[in-house]
């Protein structure tokens, strides 16, 4: 049963290690535009665009 | 008659490739492109010279016409140091941020040419563009570009940013909604409760995973008694930011009632936190249990979900504004020597500076007029629904809006001191909006509530203090545990974003979820006239021909078709969309006289279009034209020609007929007003005159009506209702009605165009949702009937709970079940039934 102090000890860390990610991406404002990026990822890149030209 | 019969295929080729409209004179460019016009081309070959080429591709024709002439407005208000302080959000070094309002960002293409700018301007880094907000975020060198000229670039590409006197509020300022904040939707109110939300979850998770062994009762055998106290730790240690970070809110607010003598629905929470807390803590530290931290930890996340959900917001809506945000940021002054113009900031003004106001612009301040006449549209102001016709020497008031060709004025008032901005300085004005404190009925039952089970509390610990005095402790915690109104809590919140969804869903959009409470207590309702029950948009047109209209039929569509584009007047405008389709002709001696209408000469033949008084001068003989009227005029109802403006067609010299602009009422209008009066009396209060009096006496049984009120009559009048003690709802539309809105116990503001400009109210309600208000006040007091029903049905989870804990035989597992069980079944209860009931009574459920 020892073993399971490990477990443990390694699920709260791969739990805090989400929890800090879920933290950043608030605060970093990932959130804070719902809509915009949904329709910004539609853009070609700027190098495609360059490529198509030549 | 049907005057669009004649669709012409040519037209459908001849599309301007920038902006898609009908390229009637189309302008050619090098390539195979052709516009509509010169301004569009320009914009065009701007983009291409820049590689921006793919603007064509995302949307088809995303281009905003620039028909109407490309109007450079003055900017150079943006090179004062003081108006930049308050336009640029921070600065570092020559690096400087700031947000733009941009109500033309419409489409995928937008996007994307807003956010390569910088192919255009070198100086600017980045465009960050938030489509629900409009709003375009510039990052820019200002040694390489300036505010202004980003401004200018913005305008002349088709985006003209929107510059109004509340952008002046420097971002410093905590009381207004700072520029930043405009930009991100989620506040950092919300952002806090996201991650207390986080960090509530996240132990309720693990503390759960902790206590298994707990439930399976695996902690028995001796050798393994080690591990209760890991377990035992780790939940403590994980509950800890719980209680101190995410439950923060609960206990300082059962604080602050307290320290005021008064009991709000935290209290009892409050308690409950703390006896949960506090029992799990004795119980590990002692080693007597296991502790209820995962009852603790699903609480408060629960509690919290609820919290975000009645936080609910209309990103898109903007519930506070004031005529700040109504009134441009600058004007042309004149300056009295030199004769030069020049941009200056509308609150920089003095009395007696000269000002021009363009077309289509806003007058900032109270002015007297210096030209000969202009036409005003005062309709936002005094819901006057006609143009006003100023001469010179006459006032002309700020928030009207100039037609047709540019003016001169001399300023009267002080833009704080004008008619329209008075109406802010009343007292009723200053109030804050969020200030209009609701009281929950959660909040007014706590108090009996909290003295239960205080009294059950005390009657289990006396009891049990006699049969068995080592049980007794046990049992005062678990009944305050168990007692804690976590569904009841929830109920609250659950129910009203439920309806407050389900209304905007249906058109009503209430700037927070328990205004809802707010709408079902309301039994008077007051209606603005113009814009609200009348529609401004469908406004009808009818042609009514005479008999000469037959023989020139095709000539006559051409000539009106081509003329009318020419004209500025609103009135023009229609006549010519209602002629889409239709071929286009060279126009000559095109000419306006404000006021009374236009001649011109198409083809050869002279077309006049205008009043009855104007187009006599164009008739060979006035005999035929009177004859062929009166006829229509009889069969017309007395109740339209009331409401109706007539525009009158001279072609060849012969009599055409006229075009009624009929001022529709609303879909439904009389079916609402019926509706609404079961639920008390109606109140009409108009600004504008009574002319109309007979057709909306007929429709519903007006309790009132009063017209010619000023804003400031409309406001006294509220609050007279209010102090009757009437619970008023008001509907209006324009800023006339804004001191109405702000006093009434729950004002609706009602817009055709939700991106456009409305008041400071409760709520928003979409023109074509008004036929539903009816159904929407009734489904609000349904609402709160859903409420009582989900309080009866957490009480009864409450006295389960009671029972086991009262017996003493309330142990974690049993906490755990019923706490989730309960609050789960509280959120399921009242999303469904408040969808039922809406429904049943005919709203939309989903979108």
């Amino acid at each position: 049963m020892g073993v399971i102090v490990y477990l443990i000890a390694f699920s709260l860390l791969v739990a805090l290690f989400f929890l800090g990610a879920f933290f950043w991406s608030v605060t970093s404002g990932q959130f804070d535009d719902p809509h915009t990026p949904a329709v910004r990822m539609l853009f070609d890149d700027e190098t495609n665009h360059e490529k198509k030209k030549n | 008659m049907n005057l669009v019969n004649t669709s012409v295929s040519v037209t459908e080729k001849l599309r301007c490739s920038h902006c898609g409209e009908p390229a009637t004179r189309p302008v050619y460019s090098g390539s195979n492109d052709l516009f509509c016009c010169q301004g569009c081309r320009m914009v065009f070959e701007l983009l291409h010279e820049h590689d921006l080429d793919p603007y064509y591709s995302f949307d088809e024709l995303p281009g905003q016409t620039i028909k109407a002439g490309l109007q450079r407005p003055q900017f150079d208000i943006l090179e004062d140091p003081k108006i930049q302080q308050s336009l640029i959000e921070f600065t570092q070094g020559t690096h400087a941020t700031t947000t733009f309002y941009i109500p033309s960002i419409h489409c995928t293409s937008c996007v994307w040419l807003l956010e390569h700018l910088q192919k255009i301007d070198e100086g600017i880094y980045e465009g960050r563009v938030n489509f629900i907000k409009r709003s375009l975020r510039v990052r820019f060198d200002q040694s390489r570009t300036s505010l202004r000229s980003i401004a200018e670039l913005l305008s002349s590409i088709g985006y003209e940013p929107q510059l109004r006197l509340n952008d002046l509020d420097s971002p410093a300022n905590p009381n207004s909604e700072t520029r930043t904040e405009a930009h991100s939707s989620l506040s950092s109110l919300q952002k806090t409760l996201w991650l207390k939300l986080g960090v509530a979850g996240f132990a309720f998770g693990n503390v759960m995973l902790f206590s298994f062994p707990e439930y399976l009762d695996l902690h028995q055998s001796s050798s393994d008694v080690w591990m209760s106290w890991v377990f035992g730790g780790l939940n403590i240690l994980l509950s800890i930011p719980v209680l101190l970070y995410s439950a923060s809110d609960y206990l300082k607010s059962a604080w602050a009632a307290l320290a005021q003598g008064g009991i709000n629905l935290d209290v009892p929470i409050s308690i409950g936190i703390i006896a949960l807390f506090g029992r799990s803590l004795y119980e590990i530290l002692s080693g007597t249990g296991a502790g209820y931290f995962d009852s603790f930890t699903g609480f408060i996340f629960f509690l919290l979900i609820g919290k975000l959900i009645q936080k609910k917001t209309f990103d898109h809506l903007s519930f506070d504004r004031d005529y700040r945000s109504y009134l441009p940021l600058s004007v042309l002054r004149k300056d009295s020597t030199t004769l030069e113009e020049s941009a200056v900031a509308v609150t920089q003004l003095e009395i007696g500076d000269r000002i021009r106001i363009r077309n289509e612009e806003l007058i900032p301040v109270d002015a007297v007029l210096e030209d000969e006449q202009a036409d005003i549209d005062y309709h936002f102001i005094t819901g006057e629904s006609e143009p006003v016709t100023i001469k010179r020497g006459e006032n002309v008031y700020a928030g009207g809006k100039v037609l047709g060709k540019g003016v001169h004025v001399l300023v009267s008032k002080k833009v704080e001191h004008s008619y329209l901005t008075e109406l802010w300085n009343h007292g009723a004005m200053q109030t804050n909006t969020s200030a209009k404190e609701v009281t929950h009925f959660a909040d007014r039952i706590s108090p009996f509530f909290t003295l239960s089970v205080l009294f059950i509390a005390i009657m289990a610990l006396g009891f049990w203090w006699f049969i068995e005095p080592s049980k007794a402790f046990t049992v005062f915690t678990a009944v305050l545990i168990v007692a804690c109104p976590c569904a009841l809590a929830l109920s609250t919140p659950f129910t009203l974003s439920s309806a407050q969804n389900v209304l905007s869903l249906n058109g009503l959009y209430i700037r927070s979820s328990s205004l809802i409470e707010s709408l079902a207590q309301t039994n008077a309702f007051v209606f603005d006239k113009t814009g609200t029950l009348t529609s401004t948009r469908k406004t009808g047109l009818i042609f009514r021909p005479s008999q000469a209209y037959t023989h020139h039929r095709d000539e006559c569509n051409k000539a009106l078709q081509s003329s009318s584009a020419h004209s500025l007047h609103p009135l023009s405008k229609k006549i010519h969309s209602s002629l889409a389709g239709i071929e286009g002709v060279e126009v000559d001696h095109f000419e306006e006289r404000a006021g009374l209408g236009y001649s011109s000469s198409v083809n050869g033949a002279v077309i006049a279009v205008g009043k009855k008084s104007f187009i006599k001068g164009y008739l060979d003989s006035e005999v035929a034209e009177t004859s062929n009227t009166t006829e229509h005029e009889i069969s017309t109802s007395k109740q339209v020609k009331q409401l109706e403006t007539q525009v009158h067609v001279a072609f060849k010299g012969e009599y055409m007929g006229y075009f009624t602009f009929d001022h529709g009422l609303r879909e439904g209008v009389g079916r609402v007003l019926k509706g609404l009066q079961q639920f008390g009396p109606l109140y009409l209060v108009s600004g504008d005159s009574n002319k109309d009096v007979t057709t909306f006496s007929e429709l519903a049984d007006w309790e009132k009506m009063h017209f010619n009120q000023a804003p400031m009559d409309k406001l006294h009048f509220m609050e007279g209702l209010e102090s009757e003690g009437r619970k008023t709802c008001m509907i209006g539309d324009g800023l006339n009605d804004a001191g109405a809105l702000k006093t009434a116990h729950f004002g609706i503001a009602l817009s055709d165009d939700m991106s456009s400009f409305s008041p400071a109210c409760d709520a928003i309600i979409e023109g074509e949702a008004t036929e539903h208000l009816a159904v929407m006040r009734q489904f609000s007091q349904d609402a709160i009937r859903v409420i009582l029903f989900s309080f009866a049905l957490s009480l009864l989870y409450n006295l389960i709970g009671l029972g086991f804990a009262i017996t003493g035989e309330l142990t974690p597992l049993v906490a755990a079940i019923i706490m989730p069980a309960s609050s789960i079944s509280v959120m399921i209860f009242t999303f469904f039934t408040t969808r039922f009931i809406a429904r049943k009574r005919g709203l939309k459920v989903w979108g």
